[in-house]
């Protein structure tokens, strides 16, 4: 290969104007022991790029195939789910309230005049507690004084 | 679509993802986990994988992205500057070991490059792509992926007679 169109096709090279076959040329000439003295300064660059494309990705890639086993896992879970509470339930009972048929009215009676009574009693206890809000008060009065 | 079937998409394309990685994000860790990522992001993405034209274009885009981001982002504060080609050899001759030198100084040029142009030379030079194929996978114009490449190599060039000389002198 003569140099001069090695020079020829380095310009073109540097103007990014050669081809991909132009470049290989280059590249091939610039991997052989023989390169014209006043060119070797170019070498190192092909050389280079030529080494480059060597480099191998060696890493292994985990690539599982990926499969939603989760979607289906909740879709099992809500049915077992569903089934367990099936089976589980408690006995129906008819009416609404559970409490119907076990007390005789006069006993009801008798325990809400007891339930309204506890709840008088708890309001003058309430009241009660008013008085000890004045005593307070009267405290709080000595106490700024001094 | 099958593992089979995915990989043999993928592993024709694979190292030279690897590679523009590795150019952008210099460390060999770095580059192993970010082409691991993509991958796996193609993976994910394999029923949508038919319907584009071209997946080598496209997981190159995703590449240079991806290590885009990476480098801007606060994790790129922990990125090493690696440089894994060094082989203490003592057994080669002189005129080899300059050889060798001068060879990695390119890689070392090409790393102080600004980021398009690395790209771009890395698509052309290494893994010699069309300008037209360079120009879909960086968004750019053909004109300019020229206009950057021929810069890159004059850089190139430039620094490395600049070091040539350096060492003579």
């Amino acid at each position: 290969m003569e140099s001069d169109k090695i020079e020829k096709l380095l310009e073109k090279y540097f103007e990014a104007t050669a081809t991909v076959a132009e470049e290989e040329t280059l590249r091939t000439y610039f991997s052989q022991e023989s390169v014209a003295t006043h060119l070797e300064q170019y070498a190192p660059m092909f050389q280079y790029f030529s080494n480059a494309k060597k480099e191998r990705f060696t890493k292994q890639v985990p690539l599982k195939p990926k499969r939603n086993y989760f979607k289906w896992a909740s879709v099992a879970a809500v049915a077992v789910l569903l089934v367990g509470l099936y089976i589980n339930r408690p006995p129906m009972v008819d009416s609404s309230d559970p409490w119907e048929g076990q007390y005789t009215e006069a006993e009801i009676e008798s325990a809400k005049e007891a339930l309204a009574m506890l709840g008088m009693n708890f309001q003058k206890g309430t009241e009660q507690l008013y008085h000890l809000e004045e005593f307070q008060k009267t405290t709080n009065k000595f106490l700024i004084k001094e | 679509m099958q593992q089979s079937e995915f990989l043999n998409v993928v592993m024709p394309f694979k190292d030279k993802l690897y590679r523009l990685a590795k150019r952008l994000l210099v460390s060999t860790e770095e580059a192993e986990d970010a082409t691991q990522e993509i991958l796996l992001k193609l993976w994910s993405k394999k029923k949508l994988m038919e319907s584009y034209n071209n997946v080598e274009a496209f997981a190159m885009t995703m590449t240079k992205n991806f290590c885009l981001d990476r480098l801007k982002s606060k994790q790129a504060g922990n990125l090493k500057l690696v440089h894994s080609n060094y082989a203490e050899d003592n057994s080669g001759l002189q005129k080899q070991l300059e050889a060798k030198d001068s060879v990695d100084w390119v890689q070392k040029i090409m790393e102080e490059l600004p980021e398009q142009q690395k790209l771009v030379l890395q698509l052309r030079d290494v893994e010699e792509y069309d300008y037209d194929e360079i120009a879909q996978m960086l968004d750019m114009q053909p004109t300019a992926v020229r206009v950057a490449l021929s810069r890159a190599r004059k850089t190139v060039r430039e620094k490395l007679v600049q070091k040539h000389r350096y060492g003579i002198g």
